[in-house]
């Protein structure tokens, strides 16, 4: 008996590691054969010539104007996507919770609409607004910050709804006002503080979604990283190539970061109620 | 010390097609703690978060200190309030809970310290300051949310049944605790609770709600003993319903003439009394025409359900150390002692038994 279950045991545990092994061969592949390509010198030998230059700021600006034009949209792109994004939906989450929740399913609703339209579609309608915006704040990059703000609310909807409702919102704001609060108060030092990793979730996901953003921003003829990474592909193979591995990368690893503060915070929670 | 008068004045609220409040009138005396007792859906926690500004109110006027705050926000009202649900802030400590709200009011760091620390000990938890709310039990908790409501020196506090998430043991030592707490800081207390027995022992006086108005209010004894109606005489406190006939100013119950409470207002004829088993005497005689049914244990006093001919069961409290004289099915005879008695003509005057603790009979 006891026999059999070890051997269960043992067997679970070959098969936890053949998966992993299998998925993680899958993933890691692409992202060595791209390192290598990048690494392949004249002749088949090993150089780091194309690093070098990608971690040379000066020089790769000088080099690849297109590509560092993107980087800097993207970055741009990256920070005012992700404080729109909470700037819009936090207070009006925690706002439908308190005042209005009979909305509650409308939001949610009206949020996750964005993941089922195709990216292409949401062109076609995006681009007469985008004549107005353009009309009004210029036809900079950085506008695109509107659209990513909508293909993010899905996401960051999800990620702070899930905070929220781990909180008793109701019941500390009420706490708070009666101790003399107001509500930039309220949001500020009590209401924020305790979905922290749910707002922090919801930017890590509006950052790897904006760095990854292609369709919206080509078909817009906007500049961003990824059209940068497509144009710098016709001309320059091997640069591209390591800019997209970069980007892939830091994009891990935001969501490794994220899925650790998660982790953090049960962890947190769980000795808390444990002592 | 700041004691301040309170009064609440015609206070409506209607939510949808529920009549949460209807004309409330309360006054509270400087110093006071008043509790409010009723049913759940009585009305009672509107009252309360009306006072602290939570809610508004549809009509009527609300006096704290002789000024209307009908148009102050909550967060001008001046109001500690301790909540049923936990409400301390889960990223603060128990001290910096109880400094928040010196904090929004630009104390000095030193001193709001001081003041947080001397409040937790007032509290009786001052071991505890660095803890987090998760590190507390619940009981802990509740201290911790009376002290970060009294550091900031209310003109009125308001306990929103604050005992009601607690177990049996810890509430009914926390509810002492609060009475000598308000006593020693003297500050006008309104506390709303759905448990008669932490209402009779806390409050100085008591306010019985029904369907948003005060029933009846007055001292813990006076609710207790002459209640004003029969859903007082049934809400509060445990009541036989017994069938009688008023007649000549008693009502005639079980072969008893009882006096009526001053103030009745039931035409003679058939009607329902409610008599408290405490007033009930039982005592084993073998041609009394009760039957013993069954007993319950309750430390030092027991209580007893007799039953009588005509489907009537009369419950009665008896001292624990004559339980073993009336085993089940002992025939008894039922005595009733002549206290002032509420009578009922209708018997839906009365208060749902499923809301509270009365006996179902």
């Amino acid at each position: 008996m006891a026999g059999l279950v070890r051997r269960r045991v043992r067997r679970q545990r070959i098969l936890r590691w053949v998966v992993v092994t299998v998925l993680g061969v899958f993933f890691l592949l692409p992202l060595f054969a791209m390192l290598e390509f990048t690494t392949r010198g004249a002749g088949g030998t090993l150089t780091a010539e194309t690093w070098r230059t990608f971690f040379d700021w000066r020089q790769l600006g000088e080099t690849y104007p297109v590509l560092w034009a993107g980087m800097k949209a993207s970055f741009g792109l990256v920070i005012l996507s992700v404080l729109l994004t909470l700037l819009l939906l936090v207070p009006t989450v925690v706002w439908v919770r308190l005042r209005l929740p009979r909305l509650r399913r409308t939001v949610e609703f009206i949020c996750l609409l964005p993941l089922t339209i195709p990216a292409i579609v949401l062109v076609v309608g995006l681009a007469p607004v985008y004549a107005w915006v353009v009309y009004f704040v210029g036809g900079s990059s950085l506008t695109l910050t509107f659209a990513y703000t909508i293909l993010a609310l899905p996401f960051a909807y999800r990620a702070i709804d899930a905070g929220l409702s781990a909180i008793d919102v109701r019941t500390l704001t009420e706490a708070a006002r009666g101790l003399g609060a107001g509500w930039a108060t309220v949001m500020w030092r009590v209401v924020l503080p305790n979905m922290r990793s749910a707002v922090l979730s919801a930017a890590f996901i509006t950052v790897a979604l904006v760095l990854g953003e292609f369709t919206i921003a080509s078909l817009l003829n906007r500049q961003n990283l990824q059209v940068a990474i497509d144009q710098l592909g016709k001309s320059s193979a091997t640069m591209s190539i390591a800019v997209s591995l970069a980007a892939l990368v830091l994009a891990f690893v935001l969501l490794l970061l994220l899925s650790f503060a998660g982790r953090g915070l049960r962890r947190r929670q769980r000795e808390g109620s444990a002592s | 010390m700041n004691s301040v008068a309170v009064r609440l004045e015609g206070l409506s609220r209607r939510f949808g097609a529920v009549q949460a409040l209807d004309g409330l009138d309360l006054d509270l005396a400087p110093g006071e703690l008043v509790a409010l007792l009723g049913p759940s859906g009585c009305g009672k926690t509107t009252a309360l978060r009306i006072l602290a500004g939570l809610e508004d109110a549809d009509s009527g006027r609300i006096m704290v200190g002789g000024k209307d705050v009908a148009n102050v926000p909550a967060n001008r009202r001046d109001m500690g309030m301790v909540f049923q649900a936990y409400s301390l802030f889960p990223h603060l400590t128990a001290l910096e809970n109880v400094e928040f709200g010196l904090r929004l009011r630009r104390q000095a760091a030193a001193a709001r310290r001081a003041r947080a620390h001397e409040m937790l000990e007032l509290v009786g938890i001052g071991a505890h300051a660095t803890r987090y709310p998760q590190q507390l039990s619940g009981g802990q908790q509740q201290r911790v949310a009376l002290a970060r409501a009294l550091a900031i020196q209310p003109q009125v506090l308001l306990l929103d049944e604050p005992l009601s998430a607690l177990d049996a043991k810890v509430r009914v030592q926390l509810r002492d605790e609060i009475r000598r707490i308000q006593l020693e800081v003297g500050t006008t207390t309104l506390f709303v609770t759905h448990d008669q027995e932490e209402a009779l022992a806390l409050a100085d006086r008591v306010g019985v709600m029904r369907a948003g108005r005060l029933e009846q209010i007055g001292p813990p004894e006076d609710v207790y003993r002459s209640p004003a109606t029969p859903f007082v005489a049934d809400f509060v406190g445990l009541s036989n319903r017994l069938p009688g006939r008023v007649g000549d100013g008693i009502v005639e119950v079980l072969g008893a003439r009882l006096p009526l409470v001053a103030g009745t207002d039931v035409p003679d004829g058939p009607a329902t009394a409610l008599v408290r088993p405490e007033s009930v005497d039982v005592t084993a005689d073998p041609d009394g025409a009760g039957r013993v049914l069954a007993a319950s244990f309750l430390g030092p006093m027991a209580r007893i359900t007799v039953a009588l001919p005509g489907d009537t069961l009369v419950v009665a409290q008896v001292a624990s150390a004559r339980l073993a004289d009336l085993p089940p099915e002992t025939a008894v005879r039922v005595d009733l002692r002549p206290v002032p008695v509420v009578v009922s003509g209708d018997r839906s005057e009365t208060a749902d038994p499923r809301t509270h603790s009365g006996a179902e009979l």
